[in-house]
């Protein structure tokens, strides 16, 4: 299908709903849902590459074993039902019967073992810590897992939603170069919904995964994720219907409260409660002046947090105290406080010797400005104003997607953006970035700035293993105490992402993994 | 000097300079009209024009649009000037080279020429600049890049049509050597017509320049009047005044310069002038 037949189907489809039957009660089967994926994914096989646009999208083509509600309990996913040995080391998962992929294998607990022991821990990098906990991982009968683990790990249970731990088939994987399978293109899961195609630059279209396991789920019959690069266009989308879903930055903050005011569209910030997503200005540790603790202090006076919670983010933000998100249970907020402080920015520079030279300027540093949208252009103007008032001049410098990955995987950067989702514990979604075990080249979303303290690493690990809440609770007060003190990232805020959906349309937030979840029971009343 | 007064009595030619001259006023002075930097947040975001101390009002950041517009004008100004001047150079030289020396060396610069020419100089310019990052030096080259094949193709039919001039061949007679003909004598005599053609192609460079920035393809770290309209594109429909006024600021700017342009075209080539013929 190129774009004008594609036009005219949409055109088509359009017209048809006023005929179409729809029943009265209950989920009805049927209808289209028109979203927004921005910017365009590199690729859809989420098991092999994390950014946000890829995981909403894949969510929906990959599904893995368990779901999390928003209290983060865990729910039945491709799993119906789960079991923990007494002393923690033992969980039996038991599949649900008559689940196939997308090409109609079936899909068994061979694939499980496959995907999280062999693919997940070579390409997925929060994967891969998880994993490494395993012992040895079996699969029993085709309906059953068994992961035996090393030592008790408090949230394993928590480690198989479908961003974290996607199930991709074996029969297509195993020999192969993973990343480089020419079936990657498919992206064959065994999700509610199935690539149809994509037109680069244009949409990406799923259908219905006729075989799917659960009774009359899907409901709906496709997605469509058209690539809207421009956010006032995607706003317009969303006002006048074109579109009936918009998750993360599809649209700017400051249209939120324009939206609140129309009457056919809800507007939540619920949905997120399992990514908390949390944002800093990351600074490469290995290079100077970064490489100095006073430096990366200085950075956390020098930037007036309040201001860019409220000019960049418009309300939509918190000022984050430290790693961990103060959404999540271990948050501890008797932290050293930094308070927005020109003069003690300056007295840190120039106690390290970064004095200013004949013209005020101390030093000139790169900061690669993120492409996930305009506030992320805003934030990097904010940054480069903040760190100008004690004279240090940040050089802005644009990048599409794939060479801001590149870059800052491989630590080829001076400073950027970067925000990461704490996944609902600080094992699975804080320690990984500041563990000195998880400093691997290539991989994003690593521990990307080099950050590393043996203290730290004993700590994060020891509060891991521990099965007790309130010995938890203690250790990771004492890490994010250290933590605060070091700065290995500079916390800048806590986000409040919104999801604005056609009320039409029942279920879009059924979990706490909101618009990356299957919406296998996403129906159109 | 006759072209001095002819100019001076040209209305619209007159008009431009003057307007011109406004431009650059404003861009000489803008650090002591406004000391604090275009991009220091001065007031509420969104702040309307007229409030807060703000005329031209304030920026989603709350970036003063007034300054912007004033330090704006230092970037077009010189991205302008300095890019038609690359232009000119390339222009002059491939062009010289092809109308003085003629056949297979014509031959080979003007089917480049032609190269050029046909590819649409926007799309070229977006392809070079998303190549080497956007800085202040690659924008120049970039525009003056694409700018050339005008320049190119007028430079070598004033060449060909003196080549053959009796000055010319007396200066071959007297033995004087090639660079000095063309330098000394051929190049004085076509340099009219070159000069109006630069001067407008300082409009059509302030022109992409913006084109760029709108993109997102600018300096990141000027602020310009196409990357303000870039930015304010976006919250149109809340706040007008974000893009009007830098948009303004690109309409008189460049009409400005078209317009006296033209009144040099008018006063340097009266045979060919619209208004006198």
């Amino acid at each position: 299908m190129n774009r004008r037949e594609f036009t005219q189907a949409m055109l088509a489809a359009g017209a048809a709903i006023p005929f179409s039957i729809t029943r009265a009660v209950g989920q009805t089967r049927g209808g289209t849902l028109n979203t927004i994926i921005q910017p365009e994914p590199p690729l859809l096989v989420t098991a092999f590459n994390q950014q946000q646009p890829t995981l909403t999208l894949g969510g929906k083509i990959y599904e893995s074993l368990l779901k999390y509600g928003a209290d983060l309990k865990p729910m039945p996913g491709m799993a119906q039902s789960w079991e923990i040995s007494p002393d923690g080391l033992t969980y039996t998962f038991k599949l649900f019967p008559n689940i196939t992929f997308h090409d109609g294998k079936p899909m068994t607990s061979e694939d499980v073992v496959f995907s999280c022991m062999k693919v997940l821990t070579e390409t997925h990098p929060r994967a891969r810590q998880n994993f490494a906990r395993v012992a040895s991982a079996e699969a029993p009968d085709p309906l059953t897992v068994v992961f035996k683990l090393k030592q008790p790990f408090a949230p394993f249970l928590g480690c198989f939603d479908c961003t974290s731990a996607p199930i991709v088939p074996k029969h297509i994987y195993e020999g192969t170069d993973y990343r480089k399978n020419p079936l990657n293109d498919k992206a064959i899961g065994t999700g509610p919904f199935k690539l149809k195609e994509w037109v680069r630059g244009s949409h990406v279209h799923l259908v219905r995964h006729d075989g799917y396991y659960l009774k009359d789920q899907p409901y709906l019959d496709e997605i469509i994720y058209r690539i809207i690069p421009d956010s006032a266009s995607r706003a317009l989308a969303l006002e006048n219907g074109t579109v009936q879903l918009a998750q993360w930055t599809d649209v700017e903050f400051f249209d939120v409260q324009r939206f609140k005011a129309q009457k056919n569209l809800e507007v939540t910030t619920k949905g997120y409660e399992y990514f908390a997503p949390h944002q800093w200005l990351e600074m490469n540790n290995r290079i100077a002046p970064m490489n100095d603790k006073r430096f990366r202090q200085a950075v956390m006076h020098l930037i007036d947090r309040d201001a860019l919670a409220k000019r960049v983010y418009f309300g939509s933000a918190k000022v984050a105290t430290g790693p961990i998100s103060s959404k999540t249970k271990f948050y501890d907020g008797k932290v050293k406080r930094y308070d927005y402080s020109i003069d003690k920015a300056k007295a840190l520079l120039d106690e390290m010797g970064l004095k200013p030279d004949a013209n005020g300027k101390r030093a000139e540093i790169k900061y690669i400005v993120p492409p996930y949208g305009e506030s992320y252009q805003r934030a990097g103007e904010f940054f480069r104003q903040s760190f100008a008032r004690v004279g240090i001049d940040l050089v802005l410098v644009g990048t599409d997607m794939a060479g801001w990955a590149e870059k800052v995987g491989n630590w080829d950067y001076e400073m950027t953006q970067n925000l990461l989702y704490q996944l609902g514990d600080p094992a699975l979604g804080v320690s990984r970035t500041y563990v000195s075990s998880n400093i691997k080249k290539g991989i994003l979303f690593s521990n990307t700035e080099g950050y590393s303290n043996p203290e730290v690493d004993r700590l994060f690990d020891e509060a891991a293993v521990t099965l007790d809440e309130a010995k938890r609770l203690e250790l990771y007060s004492k890490v994010q105490q250290i933590l605060v003190e070091d700065v290995p990232v500079a916390w800048t805020l806590e986000l409040e992402y919104p999801i604005i959906y056609d009320k039409a349309f029942k279920n879009i937030v059924s979990t706490g993994i909101g618009s990356h979840e299957t919406f296998g029971s996403v129906y159109k009343s | 000097m006759d072209a001095t007064r002819a100019f001076l009595r040209h209305p619209s030619g007159m008009v431009g300079l003057v307007v011109l001259l406004v431009v650059v006023v404003i861009a000489l002075i803008a650090p002591i009209v406004f000391p604090v930097s275009p991009w220091e947040m001065v007031s509420a975001p969104f702040t309307p024009p007229g409030e807060d101390g703000l005329l031209l009002g304030g920026d989603t950041l709350g970036r003063d649009v007034a300054a912007g517009v004033a330090y704006g004008a230092r970037v077009s100004l010189v991205i302008g000037i300095a890019s038609a001047m690359a232009a000119m150079v390339i222009g002059v030289t491939i062009g010289a080279i092809s109308g003085y020396f003629g056949g297979k060396v014509d031959l080979v610069l003007m089917r480049m020429t032609e190269l050029f020419q046909t590819i649409p100089a926007f799309v070229l310019a977006i392809l070079l600049v998303a190549t080497f990052n956007p800085s202040l030096l690659t924008i120049i080259l970039t525009i003056g890049a694409v700018s050339w094949p005008p320049l190119a193709r007028l430079t070598r039919a004033e060449f060909l049509r003196l080549r053959n001039r009796e000055f010319v061949e007396a200066a071959l007679c007297q033995g004087e050597g090639t660079l000095r003909i063309v330098l000394g004598h051929i190049l004085p005599n076509a340099i009219s017509p070159i000069l109006v053609v630069t001067s407008l192609t300082v409009a059509t460079a302030i022109l992409l320049e913006s084109a760029l920035s709108f993109m997102g393809l600018g300096d990141p770290n000027l602020m310009s009047w196409g990357f303000m309209i870039g930015a304010g594109r976006t919250v149109i429909r809340n706040a007008w005044w974000m893009s009007v006024f830098p948009g303004l600021a690109i309409l008189i700017t460049v009409l400005a310069i078209n317009l006296f342009g033209e009144g040099l075209s008018d006063v340097l080539n009266p045979r060919v002038s619209r208004r006198r013929s």
